[in-house]
C-alpha cells in the first residue's frame, strides 16, 4: 500500500508535467489547427540553453529564465520563418514541415553539444519526504507541483480574464468575423506560438533532469507521452490536457513501478490506440466529431 | 466510381496496355541493373542492395503518403518487423537443419506478413484518423520498438540485436558471383517485384479509389467505396513492402537491431519520398538512392573539414540529418511535388505548349482540383 501511495503521489508529479507539455500541443492546435511535431525537439533546444546557461553562471534559475526566454523566442522563430509559408495547405504539409525542423534542431544541437547524454543538476532534493510513515512527494516533485499550477492558473486568467486571452479565442474560433472586427488574428497566431513553445520550453525543464535525461533525441518520448495525453484529454481542450496528463502520469507511474520501466512506452501505445478506436474525440472534449 | 472516364482524347495508333508496358520495364530494368552488378566493387554492390531495400519501403510510403493522404511515420517499425520476422524464421530454419531455397524465400515471406499484419492494425485503428493523428499513432509505434525488443529480449535479442544465420548464395553461381553481389540480386529482385505490384495498383481502378479517399471521404463514401477497406488495405500493402524492405536487409546485414529502426530513420523514409516526390515510384527510387549517397558524402565531407576530431565526429554524425532536416523544409515550401512532379509539371507545361500549337484541337484540361489541395499526385 505503502509502494501504491508513493507511485500514485509520483506520478501526478510527473503528469502534471504531462499536462503541460500537452498544454503547449493545445495551445497551438487550437490557434493553428496544427499538430505540432516540433514541438519536442524545440523544447530539447531550450533546454540545452538552460544547461549551457546554468553550467556557464552556476544558477539554475537563471538556466530556467533562459529556457523560457529562449522557448519564447524559438517559438516566434518557427512561427514567423517557416510554419507561415505552408499554412492554409493540406495538414499533411505543416506536419512535414515540421518533422523537418525537428530534423534541423536535432542535428544543430549533436553537432554543438553531441549525442551523449549531459548531467543536469536540479535545485530540490529527489529523496521523498515521509508522511505518517508513508514516502510521499519529494521536494523537487513539490516544486514541480507548485510550478505546473502557478502556470495553469496564470493561463486561466490570461484567457478568461484579459483582452489579448479573449482576442486569442476569437482568432482561433473564428479568425474571419475576428479579422472584421479588428483583431490581427496573423498577430494571434504568433503569440499563440511563442506562448506555446515557451509553456513546451518550461516543461522539459522541469522533466528532462530527473526522468529523460538531456541528449538531442530525450524529448522524443516526451512528445509522444504529451500527444497521447492530448488525445485521451482532446486536443480542443486545455482541461482535458490537465486531466489526460495527470492520468497519463499516474498510469506510467503505475507500469514503471509494478512492471519495469522498459514496458512504459509500450503500456502508452496501448491506451492510445484503445482511446484512438473507442473514442477519438477524447475522453474529456465534448465535440462530436473530429474535423481535420 | 466508375472505372473509365475519358479525360484524354484517344491517339490512333496501337500501345501497349499500361500493365504490359510496366511489366517489359520492370524486366528491362531488373536484367539492366542485375548486369550492372557485375561491374561493382563489392562494397558498391552492398550499397546498391541497400538502396533497393530502401526502395521497397520508400515506395510503399510514397503511395500511402502520396496518393492515400495517410502519413505514416511508422514505416521504420514496419521495417523493424519484416526485418526481425525474418531473421527469427531463417534462424529457425536453420537450428531445423533446413538449406537451399526454402531458407530464403520463406523468412522473406514471414517478415513480409508480420509486417503486414502490424499494418493491418495499424490501419484499422488509423482507419477513422486523418492527418496529425495518424501521425501521432505511428509516432508512437516507432518509439515503442526498442522497448518491445528489450522487453522481448531473450527473442529478440534486447539492444544489442539479433544475429542472424542466413542462407547464402548457391554453390553454383560461386565462381561467378559475390556474395554481396547476390545480395544486391536478391534486394533488386525484391524490390522490381514491389514496384511492379505496387505501379499496378496505383494506376488501376485501385489507385483512383485511394485518391478518392484521399480528397473527399463522404464524396468517396457516396460514390459506393468502402472507405474504411481502402485505407485498412493501402495501410497495408504499404506495410507489406516496408516488411520486404526490412527483411532484405535484415539478410543483406545479417542482424536485425532496434537502433537501425529508430525514429530518425522514419523521418529519414519521409524525406525521402518528399525529395522524389509524394506518391511517385520513380521519386521513390531517388529518394532511396538518395538515402544511402548523401550520408556518405557528407561523412566524407566531415572528414575533410578542418576542425578538431571530436567536432569531426559529431558532425559525420549529424551533418546528413542537417541536410535532410534542410531540403525538407525548403522542399515542402517551395516545390511541394518535390524533384518529380517539378519535371513532371515543366514536362506538362511544354506539351501543351506543343498540342496549342499543332493541327489537334487541345483536349479539354483534366480537373486538378485533387491535384491542387492534396499534398500531390505523382
Amino acid at each position: 500500500m505503502d509502494h501504491f501511495l508513493h507511485l500514485l503521489s509520483s506520478g501526478l508529479a510527473r503528469g502534471a508535467v504531462f499536462a503541460v507539455f500537452a498544454l503547449a500541443l493545445v495551445l497551438i492546435w487550437r490557434a493553428a489547427r496544427i499538430v505540432n511535431f516540433a514541438q519536442g525537439a524545440m523544447a530539447a533546444a531550450t533546454t540545452y540553453l538552460a544547461f549551457a546557461v546554468t553550467t556557464a553562471t552556476g544558477s539554475y534559475w537563471l538556466g530556467l529564465g533562459a529556457a523560457v526566454l529562449g522557448g519564447a523566442a524559438l517559438g516566434f522563430a518557427v512561427e514567423r520563418g517557416v510554419m507561415r509559408h505552408v499554412a492554409g495547405r493540406s495538414p499533411l504539409n505543416s506536419v512535414i514541415v515540421a518533422l523537418g525542423v525537428v530534423m534541423v534542431l536535432q542535428a544543430v544541437l549533436g553537432i554543438a553539444f553531441g549525442n551523449d547524454y549531459k548531467p543536469m543538476a536540479v535545485p530540490f532534493s529527489m529523496e521523498p519526504l515521509w508522511v505518517a510513515g508513508t514516502p510521499l512527494l519529494s521536494p523537487y516533485d513539490l516544486y514541480v507541483l507548485g510550478a505546473v499550477a502557478v502556470l495553469l492558473v496564470g493561463f486561466g486568467l490570461l484567457f478568461t480574464r484579459t483582452s489579448v486571452g479573449l482576442r486569442m479565442r476569437a482568432a482561433a474560433f473564428a479568425p474571419e468575423t475576428s479579422r472584421l472586427l479588428g483583431v490581427p488574428v496573423s498577430r494571434m497566431l504568433t503569440l499563440g506560438w511563442t506562448l506555446s513553445a515557451a509553456v513546451g520550453a518550461l516543461a522539459a525543464v522541469l522533466v528532462i533532469p530527473t526522468e529523460l535525461g538531456l541528449n538531442p533525441h530525450a524529448t522524443d518520448t516526451l512528445f509522444v507521452y504529451a500527444f497521447t495525453v492530448a488525445i485521451v484529454g482532446g486536443l480542443d481542450s486545455p482541461v482535458g490536457a490537465a486531466l489526460g496528463g495527470l492520468a497519463v502520469g499516474v498510469l506510467l507511474s503505475m507500469v514503471t513501478g509494478y512492471l519495469g520501466s522498459t514496458l512504459a512506452p509500450i503500456a502508452v501505445l496501448a491506451l492510445l490506440v484503445v482511446v484512438l478506436i473507442a473514442r477519438p474525440s477524447g475522453i474529456f472534449s465534448a465535440r462530436q466529431a473530429r474535423q481535420a | 466510381m466508375s472505372a473509365d472516364v475519358p479525360l484524354h482524347a484517344r491517339r490512333p495508333r496501337w500501345r501497349p496496355g499500361p500493365a504490359m508496358r510496366r511489366l517489359g520495364l520492370t524486366v528491362a530494368g531488373l536484367a539492366l541493373a542485375i548486369g550492372a552488378t557485375f561491374a561493382l566493387e563489392p562494397y558498391r554492390a552492398y550499397q546498391v542492395a541497400v538502396v533497393a531495400a530502401y526502395l521497397c519501403a520508400t515506395a510503399g510510403l510514397t503511395l500511402l503518403v502520396g496518393r492515400g493522404g495517410q502519413l505514416s511515420l511508422g514505416h521504420a517499425a514496419l521495417m523493424a518487423a519484416g526485418a526481425y520476422g525474418f531473421g527469427l524464421s531463417s534462424n529457425a530454419l536453420s537450428a531445423g537443419g533446413a538449406a537451399g531455397a526454402v531458407r530464403l524465400v520463406v523468412p522473406l515471406a514471414v517478415g513480409v506478413l508480420a509486417a503486414a499484419a502490424l499494418g493491418a492494425l495499424l490501419g484499422a485503428a488509423g482507419a477513422r484518423l486523418r492527418g496529425p493523428y495518424l501521425a501521432g499513432l505511428t509516432l508512437a509505434v516507432v518509439v515503442a520498438v526498442p522497448a518491445i525488443t528489450s522487453t522481448f529480449s531473450k527473442a529478440l535479442g534486447g539492444d544489442r540485436g539479433l544475429w542472424i544465420e542466413i542462407e547464402r548464395r548457391p554453390d553454383a553461381l560461386r565462381p561467378w558471383v559475390g556474395a554481396e553481389q547476390w545480395q544486391a540480386w536478391v534486394a533488386i529482385v525484391a524490390a522490381a517485384l514491389v514496384l511492379l505490384v505496387l505501379g499496378n495498383l496505383a494506376s488501376g481502378s485501385a489507385g483512383r479509389q485511394i485518391a478518392a479517399v484521399r480528397d473527399d471521404e463522404a464524396a468517396a463514401r457516396l460514390a459506393g467505396i468502402d472507405v474504411t477497406r481502402v485505407k485498412v488495405v493501402s495501410f497495408t500493402l504499404s506495410a507489406a513492402a516496408a516488411g520486404l524492405g526490412g527483411a532484405v536487409l535484415a539478410y543483406v546485414t545479417q542482424i536485425a537491431n532496434p537502433g537501425a529502426y529508430s525514429l530518425v530513420f522514419s523521418l529519414f523514409l519521409v524525406v525521402a519520398v518528399v525529395i522524389g516526390g509524394l506518391g511517385s515510384l520513380a521519386g521513390a527510387f531517388w529518394g532511396a538512392l538518395l538515402l544511402v549517397a548523401l550520408p556518405e558524402a557528407t561523412s566524407s565531407i566531415a572528414e575533410t573539414l578542418p576542425v578538431s576530431p571530436a567536432l569531426a565526429q559529431r558532425l559525420e554524425g549529424n551533418l546528413a540529418l542537417l541536410v535532410f532536416g534542410l531540403l525538407l523544409i525548403v522542399l515542402m515550401i517551395a516545390a511541394p511535388r518535390g524533384i518529380h512532379g517539378a519535371l513532371a509539371r515543366a514536362r506538362g507545361a511544354l506539351r501543351r505548349r506543343w498540342r496549342a500549337r499543332g493541327p489537334a484541337p487541345a483536349p479539354a484540361p483534366v480537373p486538378e482540383s485533387a491535384a491542387a489541395r492534396a499534398p500531390t499526385t505523382g
